[in-house]
Parts: structure tokens; sequence; C-alpha cells
């Protein structure tokens, strides 16, 4: 079996063995698993309406997705998507607010590119120290999640509050024209456009350009890669800086096109999602693609299963949670397949 | 004979007896012995009407997700009802997605409609639960040793303001000595801070305690833990204290719930009118209701309830009659005048009664 085969074989039958543990939880709560599956594909799939849900739903995950992603190729596990995502958009809202005054196009260019600066700094910062004082990214990045999180509070609560926003503390919004907007005749927003073209490019820096090879050397062996003359340490903190650009840009797009303002929905749990996404996907920025959509289908359900099969609302977050589980027990079985179709694996590699 | 009956059945297809599709969203969980919980019973209330579809998503946030719900009934289960139970879903979310479908009906919980500003096919919905809280905190007075009732509450927006001055104002007619310590928490779920306002207040002596949160469960469980009396708020809380449970004011939305879906029936529409814009209701008309009286409840404190129900019931006790002082002895509503039900200024109101310890700016 190539190693090609594999990595499509292997995740899609931890999603099929997921979605069987999922029947059975569904079948404890009394109802008929068959009928929640064709529930997901009709919330998910079922229509243009349901796809355009998917879509919305998927436009995070592509960015989230990358956050993980890029800094794997380089050897190093980064779980503070959230953190990254909830830091981009604050950093848009500061720019987008500050900016008002500009025609719509610089405000929104520099919503996005204080987005990604803010969420590239964050996961620059649990890259670095990872590399540089040994602290492990996957530690860090979780507690800068909840780091992130506070900052939000503390400014949607504090000094960025509109102080109309009595129910739920929330930022001043932005002006309808310094929005991001819909495809025409859609509930979909161009901030989709990103993360495809965001998957693309990684694809290509990663797969296709020298850069990228250096980087899969010194994720693969630091050691060698020293021994060439690869800046490692530079390198890697780059990895973790694009790959938080991308989650920045996320956060960008939740303000600018979903909410309009920035309010404590920022942690919407997308980047917990796109941890999932980046593994589902075994890392492919085209595999990211596929998979955005899988998971976006399954968030779009959610409401579906309460609504049609009186689900608790946890139940999506509960196959979530089983899935991942299940993606991480394939990665055993992945080592294990590599002795038997060990020849061709090395070919391809 | 069989053409008869094949009649009905044909009419069967006509779209006035195709179900009456209705949808529910709230901001928590339904099984919070709060506010949620309330509307989720009221719901479930619908299940006896064989001709209502009725389904709903919990825990749905007041952002966004509101509008995503909201439309996903109405596109993929084609609700022709949708109830949005949440005080934050309103604006701007029910009044966007409101525009978007004019066809739907969409009924909101409290919301502050504005005429010619906001869409026709939304209708407001809410209860004169003041005149339970009345009836709470006569039990209350006539329970407590102490005099001193404590009152935990969320925000010092109208609605609270009104419960904790009708509490009061009932407990002051059968103890004009007592008073009522009110501690805001900031906000409607803040479980620890409940808890812990609560523990304080029974430090303190107050020997009923209450509160106006999402779900006073704790402030219930506290004052069972801390062996003093409670009375609860939203939902049926007795379960939480079996010994020092009261009573309590509690919704009963299944009233409104099944009067909308029978309006929409008959082909009412909150639209041209047919649905009151503002349908609101007191104890009389059933949309809200005395929780069960607890176990150390004596024979003679029901009696007096039990009277003091019926002047309600009867429209002989007006619960806001004038006199009416705050607690820095400003006449509010002068003598010989009452404010009912309809009342705007009601929802206006900005101050706490005369026996209340605590100022209304929180």
């Amino acid at each position: 079996m190539t190693r090609r085969t594999q990595s499509i074989l292997v995740p899609l039958g931890a999603i099929a063995s997921g979605m069987l543990v999922f029947g059975v939880f569904v079948a404890m709560l009394g109802v008929n698993p068959f009928e929640v599956y064709g529930s997901i594909w009709k919330a998910a799939y079922g229509s243009w309406y349901s796809w355009q849900n998917t879509l919305v739903r998927a436009s995070p995950l592509l960015l989230c997705g990358l956050c993980t992603s890029m800094p794997a190729r380089a050897g190093i596990i980064v779980i503070g998507n959230e953190g990254a995502l909830v830091a981009g958009g604050l950093g848009a809202i500061g720019a987008g607010l500050s900016t008002a005054s500009s025609p719509p196009l610089v405000s929104l260019a520099c919503m996005a590119l204080a987005a990604m600066l803010s969420g590239g700094v964050w996961i620059a910062m649990s890259v670095a120290l990872q590399h540089y004082r040994g602290v492990s990214a996957v530690i860090s990045g979780l507690l800068l999640n909840y780091l992130a999180i506070a900052l939000m509070n503390q400014l949607i609560e504090g000094p960025m509050r509109d102080p109309s926003s009595l129910n739920t503390p929330a930022t001043y919004p932005l002006s309808a024209d310094h929005r991001l907007g819909f495809f025409s005749g859609t509930h979909v927003h161009v901030g989709l456009l990103f993360g495809l073209v965001a998957c693309l490019i990684a694809w290509f820096l990663v797969d296709w350009t020298t850069f990228g090879f250096a980087l899969k050397v010194s994720g693969g062996n630091v050691r060698a890669a020293r021994l060439v003359g690869l800046p490692v340490g530079r390198l890697v903190v780059m990895a973790g800086f694009l790959g938080g650009a991308c989650a920045g840009l996320a956060g960008m797009i939740e303000v600018a096109a979903v909410h309009g303002r920035a309010n404590e929905s920022l942690n919407a749990g997308y980047g917990y999602t796109g941890v999932l996404v980046a593994f589902l996907s075994r890392q492919s920025a085209v595999g990211i693609i596929v998979v955005s959509l899988l998971v976006g289908g399954l968030l779009a359900s959610s409401g579906m299963l309460q609504r049609a099969h009186e689900l608790p609302d946890a139940a999506i977050t509960v196959l979530q949670g089983i899935l991942f589980l299940f993606i991480l027990l394939s990665d055993t079985v992945y080592s294990r397949w590599k002795f038997t179709g060990g020849r061709a694996s090395a070919v391809a590699a | 004979m069989l053409g008869a009956m094949a009649a009905p059945v044909l009419a069967g297809a006509t779209p006035s007896q195709r179900p009456v599709v209705m949808g529910f969203l709230y901001n928590g969980p339904k099984n919070d012995l709060g506010y949620n919980q309330s509307h989720a019973d009221g719901r479930n209330m619908l299940r006896a009407l064989p001709w209502v579809r009725a389904f709903d998503e919990a825990s749905v946030p007041e952002t966004v997700a509101a509008e995503e719900s909201m439309r996903d009934m109405v596109h993929q289960d084609g609700a022709a009802a949708v109830f949005a139970t949440s005080f934050g879903y309103f604006d701007p979310f029910t009044i966007d997605i409101a525009r978007e479908n004019p066809a739907v009906q969409f009924f909101h919980c409290g919301g502050l409609y504005i005429e010619n500003k906001h869409p026709k096919n939304i209708g407001i919905y809410f209860g004169f639960i003041d005149e339970v809280e009345y009836l709470s905190g006569m039990l209350a007075g006539l329970s407590t040793r102490t005099g001193k009732l404590g009152f935990v509450a969320a925000k010092p927006i109208p609605q609270v303001l009104r419960n904790i001055n009708s509490f009061t104002l009932g407990a002051r007619t059968v103890n004009p000595h007592v008073t009522t310590k009110v501690v805001f928490t900031g906000d409607w779920v803040l479980p620890v801070r409940e808890a812990e306002a609560s523990s304080s207040l029974a430090d303190q002596g107050y020997d009923v305690l209450t509160g106006h949160t999402g779900s006073p469960r704790v402030i219930v469980q506290m004052a069972e833990r801390r062996g003093v009396f409670a009375c609860g708020y939203q939902f049926d809380q007795s379960s939480m204290a079996p010994r020092g449970f009261l009573t309590g004011a509690q919704w009963a939305w299944g009233t409104v719930y099944v009067r909308i879906a029978e309006m929409i029936r008959e082909g009412k529409s909150v639209t041209d009118g047919t649905i009151p814009r503002r349908l609101t209701g007191t104890l009389k008309d059933q949309f809200c209701k005395l929780s069960p009286y607890g176990a150390s409840v004596t024979p003679q404190s029901r009696d007096r309830i039990a009277a003091a129900k019926a002047a309600i019931l009867d429209g002989s006790l007006e619960i806001y009659r004038g006199p009416v002082r705050d607690n820095r002895g400003n006449i509010q509503v002068p003598a010989g005048k009452v404010l009912k039900i309809v009342d705007v200024e009601l929802d206006k109101m900005d101050y706490l009664v005369e026996g209340v310890d605590g100022s209304a700016n929180g």
C-alpha cells in the first residue's frame, strides 16, 4: 500500500469508526443512529442552503487548520489556534476601528494585516519558547489560549466596550461598508476565499519551494538540518508565525464578515476544531480543504440534531471528541503499517 | 358512507390542516431549573396538541449564532413561527431575521418593540409576574423571624427592580418592619458569586433568601444548606430545598405557547394584527403561577396567601397602589394612582421601594 493511499484510508477509517461509536452513543440516548446520520447529511449537504451553512463554518476551519499544520511540518505541535484566532480578531477590530475614516479596502487590508501579525506573533511566541527554551509548545499554546481569551474579555468589557452593548459586551461595530461582503445571493461571506487561497499558498510553499523542503528537513531531523547548515530556529519560528497568521486571519474574518464587531463569540471553538481538522488531514494543506468541508458540515448540523432528534446541544462536540480520539489512535496503526509497506513509503518519501 | 368519510380526509390536505411548525431557541441549557427550563417546559406543553410540530435549540448564544439558528428553523424545518426566548436575541438578531423573512412570524420574550421602526412580523410576549412575587414576598414576610430578607439579583434593569419591589411590597403588607437587602452579582449566570452572596446574607442574619438570576437554584440550595428559608423564581425550585422552601414565582409559558399555536392554526398573524403585538398576561391569565408550598409553610400562612391570591384574581387587590415611596423618600406612585400591567411606566422602573436596602444603580 502506498503512502498516499494510506494517508487517505487511515483517516477515513478513523472517521468511520468515530461515526460508528457516535452511533452507539446516540442509540443509548434512544435515537435511531441512521436517522441521525441522515439528518447530519441533510443539514450539511442536503441542499444549497445547507451547503452555504457548511461553507460559512468551513471558512475559519481552513485557516485554523493551517495554524496547526504549518508548524507541524517543522516538527512542532501547536494547539494554540483559539488564542491566535482571538488575538487576530482583537488586532482586526483595533485596526478596523482606528481606520474607520479610510476607504473600505484600505481599512480591510489594515485589519487583515493587523490580524495576521497578532495571530502570527502569538503562535511564534510559543514555538520560539519550545525551540529556544524547551517549553512544550503544546502546553504554552494551551495556556496562551486562556491568556488571549482573558485579554479579550478585559478589552470588550473595559477600554474597547461599546456602552450600548448592554447584554453581551462587545466593541463598537464596524460600519457596514467596512465589512467583508457576501457572495451575491448567498449568506456565504468572501472570507471563504481567504481560506482557500491560504491553503493553496501553504501547499505550494511546503511542497514546491526550498523553504518548504528546509522546513520538512528541520521537522524530520533537527541535527541533520543543522549539519547541512539550515537556520533551524528561524525556520521553525517562521512556520509558527505563518500558521498563527492564518488563525489570526480567521479571527479577522469572524470580526469583519460574521459579527461586525468583536465580542465573546470570537471564542466559539473554531481554533480547537482547527486542531482536529489539521490532524484529520494529516497536516496536508490540500487535505485541510476536504476535511474543513467535512467538519464544517458536522458543525452546521448541530442545530438540526437538536431540532429533529432532541439530542443535547453538546452532541456534535461529543462527536468531535470521539473523532479526535480515533485520529490519535489511528496514528499508532500508521506506524505499524509502515513496516509492511516500508519500501513504498521509503520511495515516496 | 365511504364518501362521507373520505371528505374530511381530503380536507385534511388543505393548507390550514398542515401542522403548525414552531421553533424555539434558548440561551442556556434546557435543564437549568430556571428561565430556560421554564420556556422548554412551556414548549413541552405543545406535545399535547397533535397538530403542532415544535422543536428547539438550547444554549444558543446571543450573537449571530441566534440569527443562524432562526434562519435554519425557517429554511430547513419550515417554521411558521419562531420563539426567541432570551432578551439579548431581540436587537439586532430577531429584527434582522424578521426583515429577511416577512412571511414568518417571530415572537420575542420581553423585547422592547418600537412601532414603525421594527418589522411588523414580530410579536412580544411577557407576563405580569410581579403579582406572584408579591405573594411570594408576603409568605417571606410571614415566615421571617429576623425581619430581614435577602435578594440576590443579576442586574439592576427594570424587570429585576420590579421583582425586588413587588416582593418587598408584599412582605411589608404582613409585617411593616421587614426590609429587603439587595445584592447585585452583575450577570445572569454566575453561580459562584450567587452562592457567595447568599452565604454572606445568611451570615448577616437574613433568614429568607430569594433572587432574580437566570436560575436562582444556587441561591435556594445555599439557603437550605445554611438553614434559612428560600423563595424560588423562574421555575419550580422546591426540590433544591426540601426543608426551607417556602414558595416562588414561576413562569407558565405553556399558556402563551398553546394560545399562540391556536391562533396561528386559525390563520391569525401578528403581521396583520390578528395576534396582538404585545401579548401579556397576569396571574389570572395563567402566564405565571405560584410554586408549590414547601413543607415548613404553616396552614395559617397558606390561608393568608390563598386569600390574597383570591383578591388579586378578583381584582380587589392591586399590587402597585399609591402611595408608593422609593427608598430615598420620594413619592413614586402618588396616592390614589394604581399601576397596572398595561402601564408602560412599569417597564421603565428605575427605583427601589421603601424598605429595600440597596441602590437601583447596582
